[in-house]
């Protein structure tokens, strides 16, 4: 089964350029555009990894990091962040609210594909972790 | 005959003018010649009874020797030594008359270059604050980052070679057309942006300093206030700001400048059309400069009554007066200074100043003679009260304005009419000792004291 990746970001273009990428590289890539509802949307795509820029309208990335981190389903949901500012006060209230990664823009294409696939292999590897005790 | 820096220098000048050899001024205040050498150098200090010796043989009163021009250069002086931060020598602050008076060009230096640097200071702060907040810069370089990464992407795609499909081809392709025209666009608004940067608002002086320059550029008067008095001066805020803008002053540079300058005429205006210059003067000569008679005859309320008094065109016998306003947090927003009562320009004044006793407790005047530390102390007589300045209802939050006018003490007496004088029931309580500013005021155990004076306690101990 494909790995599913939620984008939520507002430019038209590089939605485009990120969904070609990443659809070519094996990912079921769905977009959202809103902050506002942005929770909601991850709550139903329920998807494998989150990519999430800074600046959307409705709601800032931050407050959406924060709000997904505080429902236990989402506690462990990869997600990389993408900003246009590369400001380490940035980067530390990011970190603070639970990120996974974060990546600045502008960014290459190979470097967004590592990060991705970086953190999905990431997240496979906590799971098993994670599963083991259950499993004995 | 120009008035020279410092009271050696000017016994000097007198001794000189009257004639007088050095060797016999001295036998005939029973110094050595010697030591009158030193202090005509102004190597020495002079006070008390030498002083008056000598100002009686010179045939000058005591203040013609010690008050007046010096008092700028050493009250720029001062505030250099308050700011000047860490030092990599300690600085000699019980020389500085010796200085100012020795070095008169060197110290007039140092007072222009601190004056420099507070405002290249005010300016990269003004900068920097700018570019950490500034809502259009923010916007605009988000605008071309985010641009620039849907090109970096879409170009990275078309340039990757592989399989792309045509239709997607043709599309990124167009993608990348639109985003390059964003992108110019986008870096052009930046440009110009940046290019009014250092024009527009970015004076190197605060508003309020443009206005007060402007200002003192006539006296602290508009003598065209005083033409018409039958009502057609009435205070009209549009005509005010035209005519602002049409003075083209070249002290009032920036926007928010004209704007206060503008607010400043309105108000002006609205005094003199409620304070007829024919009133003023009539109470002058029969009250002196007391705000309270001229409240009274005229129904003005006593802050209009002290801006007038403070704005008067200078005339023949007419005593120069200083005024200060501040606002509810005490942020001094106009100053009329003095010789040697100059309000700070930067930083906060002295919590002792009747302004501040009248903010305390609104509506209710204060009169006190207030004593300004220096060479030689002086003295004022200040008014001050403190009035909401916005009627807007109940709910609205209150906001008030402080005034204080000071007279010097002896046109406060001199002005007086025969009969009357200055009681101590005029005047409540003892003389109250203020600064201007903690750091530059060497008063010794003030109760009141913010921060340690970077002046030497030189006065602790007399």
């Amino acid at each position: 089964m494909s790995k599913r990746v939620l984008l939520i970001e507002d430019e038209p273009n590089i939605i485009e350029a990120i969904r070609f990428i990443l659809s070519r590289d094996g990912w079921i890539v769905e977009t959202h555009s809103d902050g506002a509802t942005a929770v909601a949307a991850v709550g139903k795509k329920r998807p494998d990894i989150v990519i999430l820029d800074v600046m959307l309208p409705g709601k800032s990335g931050f407050d959406i990091l924060r709000e997904l981190r505080c429902d236990a389903d989402h506690a462990n949901l990869p997600i990389l962040m993408l900003t246009a500012r590369g400001q380490k006060k940035d980067r530390d209230m990011a970190q603070a609210a639970g990120v996974s990664a974060f990546m600045t823009k502008p960014f290459s294409n190979s470097d967004m594909l590592d990060a991705v696939n970086a953190l999905v292999s990431e997240q496979r590897v906590d799971l098993t972790v994670a599963d083991a005790p259950r499993d004995e | 005959m120009p008035r020279s820096a410092l009271t050696g220098t000017r016994i000097r000048e007198r001794r000189s003018l009257e004639g007088l050899k050095q060797a016999d001024l001295a036998r005939t205040v029973g110094i050595s010649p010697a030591y009158l050498n030193l202090i005509e150098h102004n190597r020495r200090r002079i006070g008390g009874k030498l002083l008056v010796d000598l100002a009686r043989e010179l045939k000058v009163e005591v203040s013609a020797l010690t008050e007046g021009a010096q008092a700028p250069l050493i009250d720029g002086l001062k505030n250099a030594v308050a700011e000047s931060g860490a030092v990599q020598y300690p600085i000699e602050t019980d020389r500085i008359e010796e200085f100012a008076g020795r070095f008169s060009g060197w110290a007039g230096l140092v007072v222009q270059q601190r004056e420099q640097i507070t405002t290249l200071e005010r300016r990269v702060e003004a900068l920097s604050d700018r570019l950490a907040h500034d809502p259009f810069l923010s916007d605009a370089l988000h605008e071309v980052i985010s641009t620039v990464t849907a090109i970096r992407s879409t170009a990275g795609i078309l340039n990757n070679g592989g399989d792309i499909d045509p239709e997607w081809q043709v599309r990124f392709h167009r993608n990348m057309y639109e985003d390059s025209q964003r992108l110019a666009m986008g870096s052009q608004a930046l440009v110009r942006y940046l290019d009014t940067v250092g024009k527009v608002d970015e004076a190197p002086n605060a508003p309020l300093d443009e206005v007060e320059r402007w200002l003192a550029s006539t006296a602290y008067a508009l003598p065209d206030l005083d033409v018409d008095t039958d009502g057609h001066g009435a205070a009209d805020a549009n005509l005010d700001a035209d005519l602002v803008g049409a003075s083209q002053s070249d002290l009032l540079t920036s926007p928010a400048a004209r704007s206060m300058a503008a607010r400043w005429l309105t108000r002006a205006r609205a005094d003199a059309a409620m304070m007829p210059i024919e009133t003023v003067e009539e109470v002058l000569t029969t009250r002196g400069p007391d705000p309270a008679a001229l409240a009274q005859r005229t129904g003005a309320d006593l802050a209009a009554a002290m801006r007038r008094l403070a704005t008067l065109p200078p005339a023949e016998g007419r005593a120069d007066l200083g005024l200060v306003t501040c606002d509810g947090s005490g942020t001094l927003t106009f100053r009329k200074p003095l010789d040697g009562f100059a309000p700070p320009r930067f930083g906060a004044a002295c919590p002792l100043w009747p302004l501040y006793q009248a903010l305390l407790r609104p509506l209710a005047p204060v009169r006190r003679v207030i004593e300004q530390m220096g060479q030689p102390p002086r003295q004022f007589l200040a008014y001050a009260v403190c009035q909401p300045v916005a009627q807007a209802g109940f709910d609205a939050p209150e906001v008030v304005e402080a005034t204080m006018l000071f007279v010097p003490m002896d046109a406060a007496t001199a002005a007086l009419p025969n009969g009357h004088s200055l009681t101590a029931a005029q005047v409540s309580g003892d003389v109250v000792e203020v600064g201007t500013n903690c750091r530059v005021c060497a008063r010794a155990g003030c109760p009141a004291r913010r921060e340690p004076s970077l002046l030497a306690m030189e006065h602790s101990s007399s």
